[in-house]
């Protein structure tokens, strides 16, 4: 084109980056990777080779090994081995290797930016000034956390080996989030990133050994599924660490099952955009085409819902549309386009199949008037107006650059529309009303809620789920606790600690008693057994004592019900939950010697032991009085201008199975902090000494406890357990008893990815405050959302 | 002097294939309720530059643009017949013939879009400029600061006009934007369009003295309401000058301003804008948020003294593959 034609028209020409140094990088390995095993490159054991392709051309990058069942040992085996001397060195040690690996980042940070974007098809744009600098970024704060590490986080120690599984949409960004908090805590790693996109996973290895990282420390293995798999399933391995699909995310969870191996899982997202009627409508347009014509729509924090005001909902469809005629799609190292490639065809099937579905179900489709690049697996960014919620393309994650817009009539219709889906993972809202943003933003269930912005990343906030788009943080404060375990675990053991008695029972067998008809506390109220039957309670020396209500699934359903119902007790001020609280322990203390002759008669305890676990249940529970308006979340120091606040907020209906000694303190070890924090419980007593907790219904009565908020059910603890642990309107549950059954928590909870803690048959010393109480029951009791709020007129 | 005049007001007409803007009736219901969000524009203009590039020969064409859109600018107090000579003269052949003639473009006819001077050196321009079409902007209304009575501004005007001024750069009252009196602003800007004539108007609204992007988007609306041909955001004077995000608050408004009355304003940033790699910056930024419509200097100028130096110096890399200096390129 002649320099008049363009003076003439004003188009825009090809502005290629030069993949130059990408190339000669895969020449150094001659286009075939091995596999990165203790600081060395390694052929497979499985002798087996899978390509790397360039999707903007499709055209084949190199040869990467895949590793089987036996290379996957030998990496676990490495990092094992690599552990010891790693977590000898210190924090400050590992703070100099972090602080190098960022350095070393940034000095090959356009290296990084090309190779990535030929291996996975965004736009070198994206991967030069977001995805790289961000990687950075990673390594630099998580520096400061090892360093920080001995000193600010002296009670908890590593993990061990770490089994990290990436995807393909951000392929080094999430190594990063994965291996520098890993590292910074002072664990080990053995990394597999997706198939489709390892390639800066493995220049990135070559810069482990640049800068003389211990071999072992970090180890590389490529390859798919089963890879994956065999990592997962690695007896030695002590954590799980995902990012992907939802599918797999519950595939990984049921495999672990009783393991021990701790888990974090950030998983899919179906994130709505909330757009109110008096919004900056033109940053709203732009706020779109960040959230879902970032990176093709492959973004599992993808604002992929529109939720737009009736009033202006026109308005914004026509300024979206224009917009999207002037976005251009093409070669991923073109430096004049917005959106790349799909990752792969498999992908772009699905996103078509997905749009064709949208098309057939009657909702009305909208794309430019421009085409697609034929060469490459490209997609046309798409709009979806007056899609209805049953709709298919509304519920399920395209992964694509697709948008499923419908609109609302109300605030409150907004929340509920936004609410509407079993992920949890991001949000964005639109208002130039700081009171409704901050009435919205705590409304909305996702870990992320962005006001006046969307896909804003950084190291010092936690990113990560709720509901089924997985749990665990990553990045902050919060993302550390997934790669480090309390020290006070190793004190936990297979037997009880509660004393054996060897007393008699303290019941009067001269006094006729009244008849006492015990039964279930649902709602508030004490309801008897749908089943009609009840068990017999015996004392220590196994005389029957009393009866319980024997609890079925259809009181379980009417607890979680009752618990649902009660609204406002999450929302209520901490002061307030505090003045509940410590009118319950006011009560307890009025009683305390009914409960300790209680206690005396179930277990045979003496007086002393008796009173003195009341006592110390009385100073539990003022314990998490005195943290219920005191558990406060933090302002991170993001990059951006703008305040992150780290809020904890309540899981939401908590299904809590007590351990079966300590009658009254194990209940209110495990119920108290659940409540304190905002939690509504449907509470398993001790099955074989439950009549503390039937005890207590009364003091819960006298206490200003609101209906619905602490529910009871007894009965047989594995039956009742199972039923809650499928239920999927339970947000979370805490299981204390055995191991097996922990697994079958841990198993069943998959389906609806309820948060789980279970203890796997180790007991706690619960009359120990190192043991029945902590930050660690709030931690559990309570997930944290962060809430971007920009600023500036 | 009247038969120079007569000539220069004939430059009009190479804007005439885009009717003039010729205002609407003041309704506040249009802008009142306008909220901007300076972080998420401030978002966008950050990436807007860094979403598109432009090399070779495009980047070549492009900056030739970037020539013809430059309103050649010295506002200085001691600017005497001698320096503006030099810059009408620069005006006119911006850039040197062999490079022109390297890009094949030595018959395009390439000027700068307009030479802008105070009122007292307008006669300085038109004899310098002699038979040639090219604009003569005046700065006016007292300018930088505004600070004199309405009837001062408009008797400013319609002096510049009769010396010569085909396009005249108006202030506005700072004082009206800082204390939202919309009305007033409008019927001061409507009055000076009236004063104006046949002379375009380009109303700079001092965006570095405007405390909010959002009091920004509300004087655009109001100038554009009262007739402007341009709006304008710096007298160059202020302490912060032309910035993309503060451009794209104000071509964001042309653009609904079009939608809603068919009119196109013109756009005219000023000030800090020196170096090449900003004028691609700001064509992109036009070319995506206005279309190309408005690449081209009778919807588009950049208000410049300094600009056209780099420019030169790029393009003399284009055709050479050497880096230039800056003694090579006839001085302004």
């Amino acid at each position: 084109m002649s320099i008049k034609e363009i003076y003439d028209s004003m188009e825009y020409g090809p502005a290629p980056e030069s993949d130059t140094a990408a190339i000669d990088f895969l020449e150094s390995h001659n286009r075939k990777f091995q596999l990165f095993i203790n600081g060395k490159w390694n052929a497979p054991a499985s002798k087996t080779y899978f390509d790397s392709i360039n999707p903007s051309t499709k055209k084949k990058l190199a040869k990467l090994a895949e590793a089987n069942t036996k290379d996957v040992d030998d990496a676990v085996k490495s990092a094992k081995a690599a552990l010891p001397k790693w977590i000898a060195i210190g924090g400050h040690q590992r703070s100099r290797y972090l602080y190098a690996l960022a350095r070393q980042i940034q000095k090959h940070a356009r290296l990084f930016a090309v190779l990535e974007s030929l291996d996975n098809g965004k736009p070198i744009r994206e991967t030069r000034d977001i995805d790289i600098p961000l990687v950075a970024r990673h390594f630099y704060h998580h520096a400061g956390w090892a360093q920080l590490r001995d000193t600010e986080l002296s009670d908890y120690e590593e993990v061990g080996v770490i089994g990290q599984i990436i995807p393909w949409n951000f392929p080094l960004l999430m190594l990063s989030w994965k291996i520098a908090p890993a590292l910074a805590m002072g664990n080990t790693v053995v990394l597999k990133p997706a198939e489709f996109t390892s390639l800066t996973a493995l220049l990135f290895a070559e810069i482990c050994q640049q800068i003389g990282l211990p071999a072992g420390v970090i180890n590389v293995i490529t390859g798919a599924g089963e890879t994956g798999a065999a990592l997962v399933n690695h007896k030695q391995v002590n954590k799980i660490a995902f990012t992907g699909s939802t599918e797999v995310g519950k595939i990984i969870k049921r495999a672990i099952a009783g393991t021990g191996k701790k888990l974090s899982l950030e998983l899919g997202g179906k994130s709505p955009f909330i757009v109110f009627e008096d919004a900056d409508l033109d940053s709203v347009v732009e706020g779109v085409v960040n959230a879902i014509w970032f990176n093709q729509g492959q973004v599992c924090c993808a604002g992929s819902r529109l939720l737009v005001q009736e009033s202006i909902a026109d308005k914004l469809y026509t300024k979206i549309k224009a917009r999207m005629e002037t976005l251009r799609v093409g070669n991923s190292l073109d430096k004049c386009i917005d959106i790349g490639a799909i990752v792969a065809p498999v992908q772009l099937k699905v996103i078509n199949d997905l749009v064709q579905q949208g098309v057939a179900a009657g909702n009305e489709m909208w794309q430019p008037s421009w085409a697609c690049p034929t060469e490459g697996y490209f997609y046309p960014p798409t709009l979806f107006t007056n899609v209805s919620p049953s709709s298919k393309i509304a519920q399920v994650e395209i992964f694509g650059p697709v948008l499923a817009a419908m609109t609302f009539r109300s605030h409150q219709e907004a929340v509920k529309l936004a609410n509407n889906t079993v992920y949890g993972l991001a949000s964005s809202l639109w208002t130039e009303n700081i009171n409704l943003a901050l009435d919205i933003a705590p409304q909305i269930k996702a870990g992320t809620v962005w006001i006046n912005c969307t896909n804003v990343f950084d190291a010092a906030s936690g990113f990560g789920g709720y509901r089924e788009s997985g749990y665990g943080r990553e990045g902050g404060l919060e993302g550390l606790y997934e790669y480090m375990k309390p020290k006070v675990h190793k004190e936990f053991r297979s037997t009880s600690f509660d004393k054996k008695s060897s007393n008699k029972s303290q019941s009067n067998p001269t006094e006729i008693g009244i008849d006492r008809t015990t039964k279930m506390y649902i709602g508030g109220k004490q309801k008897r057994p749908d089943g009609g039957y009840s068990l017999t309670i015996t004392d220590a020396n196994g005389e029957a004592i009393g009866e319980v209500s024997i609890g079925n699934r259809k009181d379980i359903r009417n607890a979680v019900e009752a618990a649902h119902a009660t609204k406002g007790w999450s929302a209520k001020t901490g002061h307030a939950k505090a003045q509940v609280l410590y009118f319950i322990a006011e009560n307890l203390f009025v009683r305390k010697e009914e409960f300790a002759k209680r206690l005396m008669q179930m277990k045979g305890r003496s007086y002393e032991d008796a009173t003195k676990e009341v006592d110390t249940a009385i100073e539990r529970i003022y314990y998490y009085a005195a943290y219920a308006d005191k558990y406060d979340g933090r302002v991170h120091h993001t990059t951006h201008r703008n305040v992150t606040l780290a809020m904890p907020e309540a899981i939401g209906v908590m299904a809590i199975v007590c351990p079966d000694e300590f009658p009254l303190l194990g209940f209110i070890s495990t119920v108290l902090p659940a409540i304190a924090m905002g939690n509504k419980v449907i509470v398993i007593p001790s099955e074989t000494a439950p009549l503390s907790a039937t005890d207590f219904f009364q003091i819960l009565d006298t206490s200003d406890v609101p209906g619905g908020v602490i529910n009871i059910v007894t009965g047989n603890k594995e039956e009742l357990t199972e039923v809650l642990a499928k239920h999927d309107d339970i947000d979370g549950i805490w299981y204390f008893g055995s191991k097996k059954g922990s697994t079958g928590v841990e198993r069943l909870s998959a389906d609806n990815m309820k948060r789980t803690w279970v203890d796997y048959g180790k007991h706690r010393d619960w009359i120990k405050q190192t043991h029945g109480q902590g930050q660690e029951f709030l931690r559990q009791a309570s997930q944290i959302k962060n809430i971007w709020i920009p600023y500036g007129a | 002097m009247a038969k120079t005049k007569a000539k220069r007001k004939s430059t009009a007409k190479t804007i005439s294939h885009i009717p003039r803007n010729e205002g609407i009736d003041y309704n506040a219901d249009l802008f009142i309720d306008l909220n901007i969000n300076r972080s998420a524009v401030e978002r966008r203009a950050a990436t807007i530059g860094k979403r598109r590039s432009v090399k070779k020969q495009w980047q070549a064409a492009w900056l030739l643009k970037a020539v013809s859109c430059i309103d050649l600018t010295t506002l200085s107090g001691d600017d005497t017949p001698s320096n503006v000579h030099r810059l009408c003269a620069k005006a006119l052949s911006p850039i040197r013939q062999d490079l022109l003639t390297a890009m094949d473009m030595q018959s395009a006819n390439i000027t700068v879009g307009a030479v802008c001077v105070y009122h007292n050196k307008i006669k300085d321009a038109v004899s310098s400029l002699g038979s040639s079409t090219l604009p003569i902007a005046a700065v006016s209304t007292g300018f930088p600061a505004g600070q004199i009575p309405l009837k001062e501004k408009l008797k400013q005007i319609k002096l510049s006009v009769a010396a010569g001024a085909t396009e005249i750069d108006i202030v506005v009252s700072r004082e009206l934007v800082l204390q939202s009196k919309w009305k007033e602003l409008y019927r001061e800007v409507k009055a000076c369009r009236e004063a104006c004539g046949e002379a375009h108007m380009k109303t700079i609204l001092a965006t570095g003295e405007i405390p909010t992007y959002t009091k920004v988007a509300k004087a655009s609306w109001v100038s554009m309401m009262a007739g402007s041909d341009f709006i304008k955001t710096s007298t160059g004077k202020e302490p912060v000058n032309a910035t993309v995000a503060v451009s794209l608050v104000m071509i964001r408004c042309i653009r609904e301003y079009e939608a809603l009355t068919g009119f196109k304003v013109g756009f005219k940033p000023a000030g800090g804008i020196r170096k090449a790699k900003q004028a691609l910056e700001w064509l992109i930024l036009i070319k995506e948020e206005l279309g190309d419509e408005w690449l081209n200097p009778q919807l588009f100028r950049f208000g410049a003294s300094s600009l056209l130096g780099d420019i030169e110096r790029q393009l003399e890399h284009y055709v050479t593959g050497r880096y230039s200096a800056s003694y090579r390129h006839p001085m302004a």
